[in-house]
């Protein structure tokens, strides 16, 4: 290990740097899912597809149609909240019965997001799509010289959009009526039912920020690796999961806290451990493990009761 | 005197349990209606059938004049038929403002909804100071409050209370009870089910004995009391 890291200021505010806006993605990812979980008591294992596809979606907007960047976050949005909107009415709702097994509706997500990835392959191929340096320049800026921390274009924007997201939920959740709405849904669907509220409706709308969510994660990680795949969702689909039961399943703001666990968590081990790219993911998931020996319910849960 | 509330032969089944057969009966504007029966006699499932809330397996039900058979539970609450279920059904992760601006869900007129939450906060003001609390962590008498609090911001035109009184202090029980009546003395028409039979045929204008899934006895709440087989079954010990 090269101690003298340690003592290197610019090196660690690089790395927390690149460590936030990794868990920023993390958490903007992992919010849908865990909103669906806490609503439906379901793993939607086709957020990961849609993530994808969402990347896709911003990029023949912005790429091949040539629009600017707004247009590109937009259209990504848009495709989640929809491809959300057809997994809720095909795949979860015509198997939400009284008692229905929640096993089933995660093998249905699981047999979606097949479809979803081969779609994209059958679409795109496995050739990798770049955005031109038009979409977005991919000259950093520096703070304090070129020996100083390097902070890309698509950071800032990925921190900003995250911050954006992130306390727009928040507020959605919280302090409008159809947040609360969701809420009583989450807590007792009967009790909502007989309070007049329309649960189908509330699963819809709940879909549709999910789904957006997705594809908000989608285009901003496309925009930070430049590399478009449509295997890309395997690599934050396992992350996303481990974000959420580190956050409390269910629970929003643990899965904003738990996503900056994770990113800080790797970004470190890649810098500061000897080989650390290659046993990141291993002392990432060791810390995660350590961490929910200490809190099952995850670093925010508090038990079902609390959740959404 | 208009029927509010028609039921015609209703029938509801769990799997091989017929839990409610062909009951028939009707509320009338205005009144207090209590509905009283041994455990298991179908109580519940009666009142969850109205609502929408469990399948019907027969039967008919009118609302207002209405065919609400089929209707889905959140349109019911729509037209002015709300229910307090049994165990309350309290929204315990959100607070007790938020309970209660969950009730108004299916009014657009705000300035009524403010004067109803006025309204309910005047005739609950312990909901009053808590109304920034979660409410899972008020009491059992507390949570009874919010549930008829909560339902009263639809300003139903019927209002389906099964078992207001379980679980709760005599003190309580007396508070609950002329706050129904109180309820029914200001134009809401009442649908009572109760175990605590006296204490409901005294607030009530009819009742009905429900056993084993059918209507047993009907009568004023004066016949009922006097009535030899209810006094035994429902009233014998004080
Ligand atoms: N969800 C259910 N699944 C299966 N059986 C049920 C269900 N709910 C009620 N039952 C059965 O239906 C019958 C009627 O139950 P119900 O709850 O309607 O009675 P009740 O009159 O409300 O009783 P109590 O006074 O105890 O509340 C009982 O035999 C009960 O076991
Ligand atoms: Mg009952």
């Amino acid at each position: 290990m090269d101690l003298s890291l340690f003592a290197n200021p610019v090196f660690l505010v690089q790395n927390l740097v690149d460590g936030l806006s990794r868990g920023a993605l993390y958490g903007v990812y992992a919010m849908g899912f865990t909103l669906i979980f806490g609503v439906l008591d379901i793993l939607n294992l086709a957020h990961a597809a849609t993530f994808m596809w969402c990347a896709f979606a911003g990029y023949l907007v912005m790429a091949v149609g040539g629009l600017p960047l707004p247009a590109g976050l937009a259209a990504a949005m848009l495709a989640g909240a929809l491809i959300a909107l057809l997994l809720e009415l095909l795949a979860f709702r015509p198997l939400r019965r009284e008692g229905a097994d929640k096993l089933s509706s995660m093998i249905s997500s699981i047999g979606a997001s097949l479809i979803l990835v081969s779609l994209a392959e059958a679409a795109f191929g496995a050739q990798t799509r770049r955005f031109p340096n038009s979409v977005l320049d991919p000259k950093p800026f520096y703070i304090g010289g070129f020996s100083g921390v390097r902070i890309s274009r698509a950071q800032i924007l990925i921190l900003a959009a995250s911050v954006v997201l992130m306390v727009g939920l928040g507020l959605f959740i919280r302090r409008t009526k159809m947040g609360k709405a969701i809420r009583a849904v989450a807590a007792s669907q009967k009790a909502a039912r007989l309070l007049g509220i329309d649960v189908n409706g509330v699963i819809v709308v709940t879909f549709l920020v999910a789904g957006a969510l997705a594809g908000a994660a989608g285009i901003l990680v496309a925009l930070l690796t430049n590399n478009i795949v449509p295997g890309m969702g395997n690599q934050i689909e396992l992350r996303g999961l481990a974000v959420v039961i580190l956050g409390g399943m269910g629970n929003i703001e643990g899965a904003v806290v738990g996503g900056f666990v994770l990113g800080l968590v790797e970004t470190f081990t890649i810098a500061y451990a000897p080989g650390g790219s290659d046993i990141k993911d291993a002392i990432a998931f060791l810390i995660l493990f350590i961490i929910l020996l200490v809190k099952p319910n995850g670093i925010m849960g508090r038990g079902k009761a609390d959740r959404a | 005197m208009a029927k509010l509330l028609e039921v015609e032969g209703l029938q509801v089944r769990y799997g091989g349990i017929e839990a409610v057969r062909g009951l028939s009966f009707s509320a009338e504007e205005g009144r207090i209606e209590t509905i009283i029966g041994a455990n298991g006699a179908g109580k519940s499932s009666a009142l969850l059938a109205i609502s929408g809330i469990v399948r019907k397996a027969g039967g008919s039900i009118r609302f207002r004049g209405e065919d609400i058979t089929h209707m889905r539970a959140d349109r019911i609450v729509r037209l002015g038929l709300v229910q307090v279920p049994e165990g309350r059904a309290i929204l315990s992760p959100l607070t007790v403002a938020e309970n209660l601006e969950l009730g108004a869900w299916t009014r657009s007129d705000a300035a009524g909804v403010r004067a109803e939450l006025e309204r309910v906060y005047g005739l609950f003001p312990r909901l009053s100071e808590r109304r920034a609390q979660l409410a899972g962590s008020l009491s059992g008498g507390e949570q009874q409050m919010l549930a008829i609090g909560r339902a009263l911001m639809a300003s139903p035109k019927l209002l389906l209370l099964d078992e207001p009184s379980m679980g709760l202090a005599p003190m309580l029980v007396s508070l609950i009870f002329s706050t129904i009546a109180g309820i029914a003395a200001s134009g809401t028409s009442v649908l009572l089910v109760e175990q605590n039979a006296r204490a409901a045929l005294k607030i009530a204008d009819r009742g009905l004995v429900l056993s084993h899934g059918a209507a047993s006895i009907e009568g004023t709440s004066e016949e009922l009391l006097a009535n030899p087989a209810v006094v035994e079954a429902f009233l014998g010990k004080v």
